[in-house]
This record gives structure tokens, sequence and C-alpha cells, in this order.
């Protein structure tokens, strides 16, 4: 789910009621292995490449990923995790509390961070994982790959790597599971 | 000045009840008898005393004034407006002002500013110079003046030997009488609260129940040794109140009086860190009320005294610990005590002996025609209660300058209806006349 | 989390959302660059009217790590005490528009009173001898993170020392025994509190008999006025009956840790070779301050807005 979701998702209300499954356990799969094909391809091999997954939704994906880069180029490629909370710009109009401990235990200088994260919706954790990163060092560059594009940016940034485009509207709400991806709603009537 | 009927109410003073009305003429009683008829012709006034109790005015042993010196809390004027809606036709102005009361010139001063006021004031005078426990004050002028009652109020005389000396010394001039606040200094210093459950919890320095303990128990024995007459003011402890209990059942002179505050609350009030609860002697545990309130009933403690200590609302918006100690008391106690002492089995009537004839015996003031008896001849000085009347506390519209009063908010039960100082109906339908 | 005041106002479930964020900001304290910008444009107030350097330097160091403004109001008492009421200096500074307050004073309740008189959150950095709940957070926090149990539950601590006059002693205890810790209170009789009703402890005056049976053996600081109020015999006399020197050090069992609030007199409460053993996790619960606050002062002023807006997809 994207941040915006998960901030009306439990512990604080709200209930994720799943509507419609959009990719299956497989397609997550095969998109997974391709998005790591294509991190190999734009970064001639993964020297230098570090895995940064978003909490929560992001964590999960980016240990698969790894796998998947591992099992093309056989190399360890590390995985860290980042809970943008502290960066969010909606600190103060809605209840944020950290997900979980961030760890990135290692200078980011020069290397490439490839972000990863499972629904991308607005845009605005990334902004304000962008910003969380700088903590950490001056990466050469940064990229991002999501499982699911859904829209609606508000801010102007772009994936580089993609698993599904999919149309949605703004109320509906994207899950991303082991056993694939499904659209939803949040209900409302337990939001404290 | 017309006559004034006060009908419908049943009299009460020390010499038992009646339903009677009562006719005043020329600041003097001329008539306490069943259904007076003003005789046609004449003007009066008459004031309803339908369910009422008609007694004697209260009389306060023990009131701050806060004139000369602080007159931002309080002036007698405004204490004595308080007093008079409280029922008091009298009060005793404390020495602890400043200057402090402990020469003829000061005594002369208070008594001035309280001639006109609207209630009898009388003074207590130091019992040394600047109430610094060094050097004793000129009882004998003061004495002269009228000055019944002595005490160094705000500390107790810690030194045992010039204690002595001064209920000796005292002795001489008939009438007088030594009142001591209870408190061994090297005990109490630093504390701030009741010791105990509570101010362990919160963290406030306490001062133990047997700092006053100690002093009484002290002052009882100069008692026996000079054969002087001691008063003990505000007993607060379980332990004080029964060695006066003692003393007096082995004959010694000793008075004491209690105060509202001691009677209705506890130290857990300090747990809000409000300074409005802060006072001293402390508030204390619920077994010492108890007791205080036993005591009243047995006759070990024979007056209730408001100790009234008005302060300025900034002196209250201190830190618990740096706020001064004292509450408003005047306007409040006749309901508390009514309330505290009823619930300890005791009459209305009883409660009003505690407030009026006993207290004024004590301070000699029942020589100047206060505490009664209410009958023909006497000095018009009563107060016509409604032990029925509701009301609910509301700092804002007491008549005292200051506001520190513990009880804002709180639903009490009994009311001075009117308040009669010297004939003159200064209180009508509990709105003061002037 | 409106305001802190107590270690009681949080209760067990307060505790421990206060340890699980503060394991985020130990992660940020440790980044080469330990900042986020998470209270950018809130304004944090430190009113002490009591000297503490660190506990204020620990406030200003979470308050910047959280990228919120501070301001810095320092008086003795002496000063104050002729000039306006305690009130009037706490809503003069409360017009300059501030979020927060945090507040040191030598006189128990004064967080409370303020807490009455201001809207903004108020903060207890320690009140006379009642309370200093942030101090009770980061030494339950360092517990969990140095005692090999990573929990309190069970754990027996001994808190020993001048348990009278001390607020850390009073938080300690309420929240020690909130998370489950047995706690035994050891001091003479004279630096007890008058009473201890009500309180869930045992006491003790033999140091000796209680070390061999602890996980947490915590001193209190002993201020040497305590000798000339006659509380004590001497600063000497303390160390030979309740110091921990490295002879009773050695009765502790082999996992027990030492903690000391600060500043330690060293050669009084703690003998100096004990303070510097392994076992001794002083220095990690003044790094741990920082993070415990940095997570007090997020959770007040972040986590949960006054007025939560209402989701708009």
């Amino acid at each position: 789910m994207a941040e915006r979701e998960r901030a009306a998702a439990p512990p604080y209300g709200g209930v994720f009621i799943p509507r419609k499954q959009v990719m299956d356990a497989d397609d997550l799969q095969r998109a997974i292995w391709r998005i790591g094909h294509e991190i190999v391809e734009r970064n001639h091999g993964v020297t230098d490449v570090v895995l940064v997954g978003l909490q929560t939704g992001g964590v999960p994906i980016a240990h698969r990923l790894a796998e998947a880069l591992q099992a093309v180029t056989e190399e360890v490629v590390p995985v860290g995790s980042l809970d943008v909370v502290f960066y969010r710009d909606d600190i103060g109009i809605r209840p944020v509390m950290p997900e979980a401990v961030t760890e990135i235990p290692w200078d980011l200088d020069h290397r490439t961070v490839v972000l990863v994260d499972d629904v991308l919706f607005t845009g605005r954790t990334i902004r304000a994982a962008l910003d969380a990163l700088q903590a950490y060092g001056r990466p050469r560059s940064v990229q991002l790959a999501v499982i699911v594009d859904r829209g609606h940016r508000e801010l102007p940034i772009r994936p580089d790597y993609v698993g599904k485009n999919l149309p949605t509207r703004r109320n509906e709400a994207v899950d991303v599971r082991d056993d694939g991806v499904w659209l939803g709603e949040v209900t409302k009537e337990a939001r404290r | 000045m017309a006559d004034l009927l006060i009908r419908g109410g049943t009299v009460v003073d020390a010499t038992g009840s009646r339903v009677a009305d009562v006719l005043v003429r020329g600041g003097r009683i001329v008539e306490v008898a069943e259904g007076i008829d003003v005789p046609t012709g004449k003007k009066a006034r008459t004031l309803d005393a339908g369910g009422c109790l008609v007694a004697p005015g209260l009389v306060d042993l023990h009131a701050h004034l806060r004139q000369p010196g602080r007159e931002e809390a309080e002036t007698v004027e405004t204490a004595s407006r308080a007093a008079a809606l409280g029922g008091y036709t009298a009060v005793v102005a404390m020495p602890n002002t400043d200057p402090a009361i402990d020469s003829a010139g000061v005594v002369r001063e208070v008594l001035e500013l309280g001639r006109d006021a609207l209630c009898r004031v009388a003074v207590a005078g130091a019992i040394t110079v600047g109430r610094n426990g060094q050097r004793l004050a000129p009882i004998g002028e003061m004495a002269a003046l009228g000055v019944r009652l002595f005490t160094d109020d705000g500390a107790g005389v810690q030194d045992g030997r010039l204690m002595r000396r001064a209920l000796e010394y005292a002795s001489a001039f008939p009438g007088v009488r030594l009142a001591q606040h209870c408190e061994d200094a090297s005990l109490a210093t630093g504390g701030h609260m009741h010791e105990g459950e509570w101010s362990s919890r919160l963290g406030i320095p306490g001062i133990p129940a047997e700092a006053e303990d100690v002093m009484v128990m002290r002052d009882i024995a100069l008692c026996r040794l000079t054969g002087a007459p001691v008063h003990f003011l505000h007993l607060s402890t379980a332990g004080s109140v029964e060695l006066v209990r003692r003393a007096k059942a082995a004959g010694l002179a000793v008075t004491a009086e209690a105060a509202p505050h001691h009677l209705v609350l506890t130290d857990a009030e300090c747990a809000s860190y409000d300074p409005v609860f802060k006072v001293n002697p402390p508030l204390r545990s619920p077994a010492d009320v108890d007791a205080v309130r036993a005591g009243c009933a047995d006759g070990s403690i024979d007056a209730i005294a408001t100790d009234h200590a008005p302060h300025e609302l900034e002196l209250k918006e201190q830190a618990f610990d740096e706020a001064p100690p004292g509450m408003l008391g005047l306007e409040t106690a006749l309901p508390l005590a009514l309330e505290a002492l009823g619930a300890v089995g005791m009459a209305p009537a009883d409660v009003l002996a505690l407030m009026s004839w006993r207290p004024a015996a004590i301070a000699g003031l029942d020589a100047l025609g206060q505490g009664g008896p209410i009958a023909a001849g006497a000095v018009a000085n009563l107060c016509v209660v409604d032990p029925d009347a509701a009301w609910v506390v509301d700092p804002l519209r007491l008549a005292s300058l200051s506001r520190n009063t513990p009880y804002a908010g709180r639903k009490v039960i009994g009311r001075s209806r009117h308040t009669i100082l010297a004939g003159e109906p200064v209180v009508v339908d509990a709105e003061a006349q002037r | 989390m409106r305001h802190l005041l107590s270690v009681a106002d949080l209760g067990v479930d307060g505790i421990e959302e206060v340890m699980r964020v503060t394991d985020s900001f130990v992660e940020v304290s440790e980044r080469s660059i330990p900042k986020v910008p998470a209270l950018r444009g809130k304004t944090i107030v430190s009113l002490f009217y009591e000297d503490s350097t660190r506990t204020r330097l620990s406030f200003e160091t979470a308050a910047k790590r959280l990228s919120a403004d501070t301001m810095n109001f320092s008086v003795s008492s002496s000063s104050v005490k002729k000039g306006e009421s305690l009130r009037d200096t706490v809503l003069t500074i409360e017009a300059m528009g501030i979020d927060a307050v945090v507040v040191r004073h030598a006189s128990a309740g004064v967080p409370w009173q303020v807490a009455n008189w201001v809207d903004a959150a108020v903060i207890n950095a320690g009140d006379g001898w009642h309370e200093h709940p942030t101090q009770a957070l980061l030494d339950c926090y360092t517990i969990r993170k140095e005692h090999p149990a990573r929990s309190l539950a069970g754990l027996h601590v001994a808190i020993v020392g001048d348990v009278k006059h001390s607020r850390v002693a009073r938080s300690d205890v309420l929240a020690f025994t909130l998370l489950g810790a047995r706690v035994t209170l050891v001091a003479p009789p004279t630096l007890l509190p008058p009473s201890l009703e009500g309180w869930p402890v045992k006491v003790s005056h033999d140091i000796g008999g209680v070390l061999p049976d602890v996980d947490v053996v915590y001193l209190l600081r002993m201020q040497k006025e305590r000798q000339t109020e006659a509380l004590l015999p001497s600063l000497r006399e303390y160390t030979a009956m309740y110091g921990l020197t490295r002879r009773r050090a050695a009765l502790l069992p082999d996992d027990a840790i030492v903690m000391h609030p600060g500043p330690m007199n060293r050669g009084v409460e703690i003998a100096a070779e004990v303070a510097d053993l392994p076992r001794s996790v002083i220095t990690r619960q003044v790094a741990n301050g920082v993070a415990v606050r940095m997570a007090v002062l997020f959770l007040m002023l972040a986590a949960n807005p006054k007025e939560v807006a209402v989701l708009d997809g």
C-alpha cells in the first residue's frame, strides 16, 4: 500500500477490503525477475548497487529482488531498509508513527541506490526517502523500482523500473502481498 | 434608627433555644417573645427569620486582616464585610501585619481602622517585639487598650524560657490570655505540607504532626508551671487534641480552637499541587480530621476559628513550596462547620456555641456585648442563620479582596441570612448593606 | 500523549510505545548526519528554574536533531522570587508562540501547574524531589538494551542511596515496577521517604545482603549537604555502609549491570574503578537519553496532531 493509504490502515484505523486481484503470485515473481534484469542491464552489472526497501511494503520486495539479482549475477547485493516517517511532509497533519527501524549500515557515497517500494502513488514517500538518503552519504545515483505504479502523482517523480502500470481511482487502494497484487478500498469507519 | 423586628425564627444562645421574635431598638434588644407586634404608628423594619436560627453574632478568634502592610491582599474594611457575610459580628485581628501589632501605637491604628467596619474588630497583640521571639512586647500597654489575646501567630514562641516569662508576666493583667501557634520550628522547618503518605509520594517536604504535638506538650507544662491560661490556636493533629483533652481533665487553664479547613480537607488535596491548599498548620490525614471533629464534639476544642488568611493571586501562582500558606475562611466557615460537625452528631446550636459565645468568652468579648445572651437590654449583635440554604462557593463573588478559597465550586449548606451589628442590619438576605 | 508529567501517566503501553520509537531514534543518532526534519517549524522552550546543564543539553540536542527551534529560559529561583509570578513568566513565554515547554524546577509539582496554564505540551524535566520521567524512560530503555534479559519483567533492581530527596528514584520505582521488575530500596532510614505506604518496594539497610540477588544496581547521587542536615554522620560513613566499593561490586551476579543518573561522586556512592567496569552502563544511559527524549518530543508534537485531517483519498 502507498504511504497515504497506510496512514488510514491499522493501527490507525481502517481496514483494507480487497476487491479484485490484478497480479497473481506468478505475475509478481515474473515482474521481480524482469526488474532484476533491467537493473543489471541499466547499471552494467550490480557492482556498487545497493537496494533500499521502504518500510514496510518495500522491504520484502527488496529482499526478493536481491535474490533475483544474485541468481542473475551470482553477486550478493546488499539490502537495507528505510523508514521515511521522520521526513514525511504530513507530520502534524495526520497521525504518524515509526514503522520499523531503518537499517542502512553502509556509507552510500559513490554507490548506486535502488529504492524499492511496493506501490508508487503520489510520490511523496519517495520525496521523503530522497531526503532521508542524504543522511547516509552522497550516492552516485538513485533509482526507483516499484511493483505497481498506480498514477496520481503529486510531485515530479517517475520510476525507473515498474512491475505494472495500473490505472486506479484516487479512492481505491492497492495492496501488494506474497500471493499477488490486489485492488480494493480502505474502509474509513474504524478511523479514530 | 427605626426599630428592627426579627420575626419567625428560633432564638439560640448559651441559655438554650426557644421560638421567639426579637425586637431591637437603639442598638439594643428590647424584647424577646413570641408574636411581637410592632405598635401601630411606630416605624419598624422587619427581617424574616422563618426557618432560621437567631443566634448571637459569630465571633472569630483568628483572622488575618492584612492591614497595615498588605492592603492589596485585604483591608480591615473588606475583611469585615466578608466577616459580616459569614455571620460574624466580631473578629480578632492577628498581629502578623507589617509592622506587627507589637506596640500600643499599632494597636490604636488597627482599632481606629475597625471603628467603621462591618463587624467589631478586636486586636491580638504580639508576645514578642516584631514577632521574632527575642524580646517581650509591651503586653501591659496593649492590655490597657483592651487587648486580651497575645500571640506571635504565624510562628510559635520557640524559646521555652521566653514563653514561660511571657505567661508569668501576662498573668498580672486580668483577662489576658496568651495564644500559641504550636509548631516546633526545628521539626517543621523546610516543610510545606503534612508529612506522611502523600508528602512522600508527591515529593513535597513534610511537616510532621509531632511538630505541633511537641509544642502543645511544652505549653501545657508551662501552663501547669505558671498557672497562666494558654489558648492553642488552630489545632490540627490527633495528638494535640488528645493532649488538650487530658490537660483539661487535669483542670489546667487551657483552651483550644480548630479551623474549618482542618475539619473538612485532608492532605490528599495537595496532590493537585495547587498552592490554594497550602496552609499552616497543614491539611492533615483523615485520622487527624476525625480527631479534630471528635475534639469539637466532646468539648476538648472550645472554638472554631477561621484562620482567614488572604493572599494576592500572584502569591498563590507560585510553586507549591514557594507560595505562602493560608486560605480564606470568613465567608465559608459556618456552612463547613455545620457540615463537618453535623457529621459527628453535633446539633446546629452546639456548633454555634463553638463559633459565638465560647470564643467570645475566650477573647473577653462577652463583656463587650458579643456572644449573647439574646435578652432584653443586651447589645444587638446577632446573626440569623438559615441552616438549609444551599449555595456554591464562587471565588469571584466573595467580599474578600483575595480569592484564595480552597472551596471554589463546592456546594455548601447553611448561611447567615441577616447579620446585625449593634442594631444595624449590615447583611440582609445574604447581601452586605454597605 | 498531551503532556509528559509523570511516568504514571504513560502506563505500560505508553512506556512500551516510547521504547519502540526510541529504537528508531537510536538509529538516527548513529547516522553520519544524525538529524531529521520531523519537527521543522516547531518551537521548544527549555524553562529551567534549576541548573541542570546535562538534562538541558540532552533535551536541546534531542530537539535540534528533530529540527525543532529551541529557546532557552534559565532562571535562578532567587532572581525570580522578587519579580513576576511563575504563571506570568509562563504565559509570557507562551505568548511568543511555542509548541512545547520543558520544565525543570526545584519545587515539586510545577510542571502540573504549568500544564494548567498553557496550551503547549509540557514535559517534566525534573520537579523537586518528585519526578523525572524522561530519566526513568531512558533507564528502562538502557536496562532493556544492556541487560541480557532484554526485558524488565522479573528483574530485581536495587535502588541505593538518597531515595528521600530523589526525583529519579520516584520515577524509576514507578516505571520499573510497571514493567514488572521487583525493586528494593537500599538506604539509611534518614534517606528514605517518611512513608512508603503504597510503594510496591522492599526496603533494606544491608547492601551486602542485597547485591548477590540483583540484576541491576542503581546508585543515586549522594549530595554533600546531607551531612549538614544530620541525615548522615559523614560521607565517609555513607561510603563505608552503602557505597558500591570494588569489594561489594564483586558480590554482584555475573550479568548484573550498574547504573547511575549522574553526575557521579566517584569515591562516595561508587568507587572510581567500579564506574569504569564493563558492567557499568552509565555512559550508555547518557547516550540513550538523547534518543529517548527525541522519541518523547516526536510522540508529543508529531505522532498525534490535535486535529487529524480527514483522509482525502
